[in-house]
C-alpha cells in the first residue's frame, strides 16, 4: 500500500522538514490550536479525566487481545487456504470472504443481540459456568473484533504462505526438517515477514474499528466521549479530543510497526 | 445484555428441565408440550416465522430492509463518486501541486486515515451542518435541514477521497514514464494529456484499489446507521427491536450485505479482466 509507505517515510524525511512554507502552515496549526484551547469549553476534563484513562486502557486492551486472537486464527486460515486440503481450504475461505464481505457492525450486532437473544433459550447455557461473561457486552466485542481481524487477515496470510518461495521449503526438506520444523522455522517466519506492512496497516484498521463497541455498550474511549457529549450538551470538544487521541494511538501503533519492520532482514527470499 | 434477551425467551426456563437438551429426551418431552409454544417460544428459529418476518408487505419486514438497502446503495455509490473526484483531484495536488497544496493534502490524508470513521462521521455530520447553517445564517437565508441522503454522501465521500487520494497517486506512478514524455512530446495540453493519456493509463492500476473502495463503502453505510440515517443497518435494528428477532434480521441484513459484496466482486473481475486487456497477467509481469 502507498499510503502506509507514506507516512512511515515522514518519519524519515525529518531533514528535510522545516522548508519556509512549513514554518508558515505550522505556525497558523499552532494558532488553530492555541484558539481551540482557549475559545473552546474545557472545564469538563478534569470531572471525565479518569474516565478518559480507563476508556483509553480499555480500547487499547481491546485492540491487543483481538489482534493477538485474530492473528492466532488467521495462521491456520491462511495456511489452509495457501495448502490444505479441500475440505480444510473452503471453509477457510467461506469464512474469509463472509467477514470480509459483510459490515462489522451487522456482525457485532448479529452476535451480541442475534446470539444473545437466543442464548438464554438453553436452561443448559444458563446455567453453565459461562452463562455469567454470556451476560455481559464486552466478550461479544472482543469475539466480533477477533472473528473480523482473522477474516482480513486470513486473506493476507494465505498470500504470505503462498508467497515463500518453494526453494526455502525444498531446502528445508533436504535438511531433513521434520514438516512441523520447517513450519515453525522456515515457512511461518518467512509468511510473518512478508505480512508485517500490511499488518501495520490491518492492525490501525482493527484500531479504528474499536469504537463500534461502544454501540453494544462496551465503555471504551469512544464512549466515554459520547457519555461527555451527553452530559456537557458540547459537540465538538470531545470528538475532537476523540480523534486527537485515536491519532495519537496510529502514530505510535506505526512507529512501533516501524521499529519492528526495520528488524527484520529485508530481503526475503 | 439488557435489551437484547427479551421476554420471548423466558417461558421456556421452567418447562425444560436441565437434561432436555439431551436428544432422545426432548423427543419424549415433544409430544407433551404442545408444538404452537415450541414455535411461539422458538419463533426466531421457526421456518414459517421467518417468511413472515421477512415476507415484503407490512406485517413483514423485508420491504424495509429492500427499501434500506437501496438507501445504503445510494449513499455508497455517491460517496464513491464523490470521492473519487475529490480523490483524483487529491492525487494530482499531491503530485504536482505547490509545496503548500501538497503539504495539505497530505495532513488530509493523513488526518482522515488515521482516526476512525465512526468518529469522522459524527465530527463532519455536526460541523458540517452547522457551518453551513451559520454560512446561511450569515448570509441572511433561512436554517435548512440537510437530507440524510447528502450529509451521509458528503460525509463518505469525504473519507473515501483520502482513500482514493492515495489509490490515485500510486496509479499514476505507476504509468511508465515514457507515454507521459510523449505526450509531452507530441505538445498536448496538460489537460489533454490528463483525458487522454493519465487517466486512462492509470485505470487498470488504479482499479483493483478502487475496487476495494467501493466494498468498503458498502460496508462504511452501516456506520451511518449510529448517527440516524435511514439505511439497511438501522432499518434492521428496528426491525429486530420492534419484532424481538434479532438473530433473524440481523443474519438477513448481513446476508444482503454479502450479496451486494459478492455480485460487485463477480463484476469488478469482469471489469479488472477487461481494463487489463492487452497487458501482461499479474503473474507473468512478476
Amino acid at each position: 500500500m502507498a499510503g502506509e509507505a507514506t507516512i512511515i517515510n515522514v518519519a524519515a524525511r525529518t531533514s528535510l522538514w522545516l522548508q519556509p512554507h512549513r514554518i508558515v502552515l505550522i505556525l497558523i496549526a499552532i494558532g488553530l490550536v492555541l484558539s481551540a484551547i482557549f475559545f473552546m469549553r474545557w472545564d469538563w476534563l478534569p470531572q471525565y479525566y479518569e474516565m478518559g484513562l480507563l476508556g483509553i486502557w480499555r480500547s487499547l486492551w481491546i485492540l491487543a487481545v483481538t489482534c493477538f486472537l485474530g492473528f492466532l486464527l488467521a495462521v491456520p486460515l491462511g495456511l489452509a487456504q495457501a495448502a490444505g486440503p479441500i475440505w480444510f481450504s473452503v471453509p477457510a475461505k467461506t469464512f474469509c470472504t463472509v467477514i470480509r464481505g459483510t459490515p462489522l457492525l451487522i456482525q457485532l450486532w448479529l452476535l451480541y443481540y442475534g446470539l444473545g437473544s437466543l442464548f438464554p433459550q438453553f436452561p443448559w447455557i444458563r446455567e453453565s459456568w459461562m452463562w455469567p461473561y454470556l451476560r455481559q457486552a464486552w466478550p461479544y466485542g472482543v469475539l466480533a473484533l477477533t472473528l473480523s481481524f482473522a477474516g482480513y487477515e486470513g486473506e493476507v496470510m494465505r498470500g504470505a504462505f503462498a508467497g515463500v518461495p518453494k526453494g526455502q521449503l525444498e531446502a528445508a526438506r533436504a535438511f531433513g526438517m521434520s514438516r512441523w520444523k520447517i513450519f515453525r522455522r522456515i515457512w511461518l517466519p518467512q509468511a510473518i515477514y512478508r505480512a508485517l506492512p500490511t499488518l501495520t496497516g490491518e492492525t490501525v484498521l482493527q484500531l479504528k474499528s474499536t469504537p463500534l463497541v461502544a454501540t453494544i455498550s462496551v465503555i471504551d474511549i469512544f464512549a466515554v466521549s459520547s457519555k461527555v457529549r451527553q452530559d456537557t450538551y458540547l459537540t465538538y470538544e470531545p470528538l475532537l479530543l476523540l480523534a486527537l487521541i485515536y491519532m495519537i494511538i496510529t502514530g505510535i501503533l506505526v512507529f512501533a510497526f516501524s521499529k519492528i519492520e526495520a528488524r527484520i532482514p529485508n530481503k526475503v527470499g | 445484555m439488557s435489551q437484547g434477551h427479551g421476554a420471548s425467551a423466558m417461558p421456556l426456563g421452567p418447562i425444560f428441565p436441565r437434561h432436555a437438551c439431551r436428544r432422545r429426551c426432548r423427543r419424549r418431552l415433544e409430544p407433551a408440550i404442545r408444538g404452537a409454544t415450541l414455535i411461539d417460544a422458538l419463533l426466531s428459529a421457526s421456518a414459517a416465522g421467518i417468511i413472515e418476518l421477512l415476507s415484503y408487505n407490512p406485517p413483514g419486514w423485508g420491504g424495509k430492509l429492500l427499501f434500506g438497502l437501496l438507501h445504503s446503495l445510494e449513499i455508497a455509490l455517491g460517496a464513491t463518486c464523490l470521492g473519487l473526484m475529490i480523490g483524483t483531484a487529491g492525487a494530482f495536488g499531491k503530485l504536482y501541486g505547490g509545496p503548500v497544496v501538497r503539504d495539505l493534502l497530505a495532513v488530509y490524508t493523513t488526518v482522515v486515515r488515521a482516526v476512525p470513521e465512526l468518529v469522522l462521521i459524527l465530527l463532519l455530520y455536526y460541523a458540517g451542518t452547522d457551518l453551513i447553517n451559520q454560512l446561511l445564517a450569515a448570509l441572511g437565508y433561512q436554517r435548512l435541514d440537510i437530507s440524510g441522503l447528502a450529509a451521509g454522501i458528503a460525509v463518505l465521500g469525504f473519507v473515501q477521497g483520502a482513500y482514493s487520494t492515495e489509490v490515485i497517486r500510486g496509479a499514476i506512478l505507476a504509468i511508465p514514464q515514457g507515454q507521459i514524455e510523449a505526450a509531452r512530446a507530441y505538445g498536448m495540453s496538460p489537460g489533454l494529456m490528463l483525458r487522454r493519456i493519465t487517466l486512462p493509463a492509470m485505470l487498470p492500476f488504479a482499479i483493483p484499489g478502487l475496487a476495494n473502495l467501493w466494498l468498503i463503502a458498502t460496508k462504511d453505510t452501516a456506520l451511518l446507521a449510529v448517527v440516524g440515517f435511514e439505511e439497511l443497518a438501522l432499518a434492521t435494528r428496528q426491525a429486530a427491536g420492534v419484532t424481538k428477532a434479532y438473530f433473524t434480521f440481523f443474519f438477513a441484513a448481513a446476508l444482503l450485505y454479502l450479496v451486494v459484496s459478492l455480485i460487485s466482486n463477480f463484476l469488478i473481475g469482469r471489469v479488472e479482466a477487461r481494463s487489463r486487456r492487452g497487458m501482461p497477467s499479474i503473474k507473468e509481469a512478476r
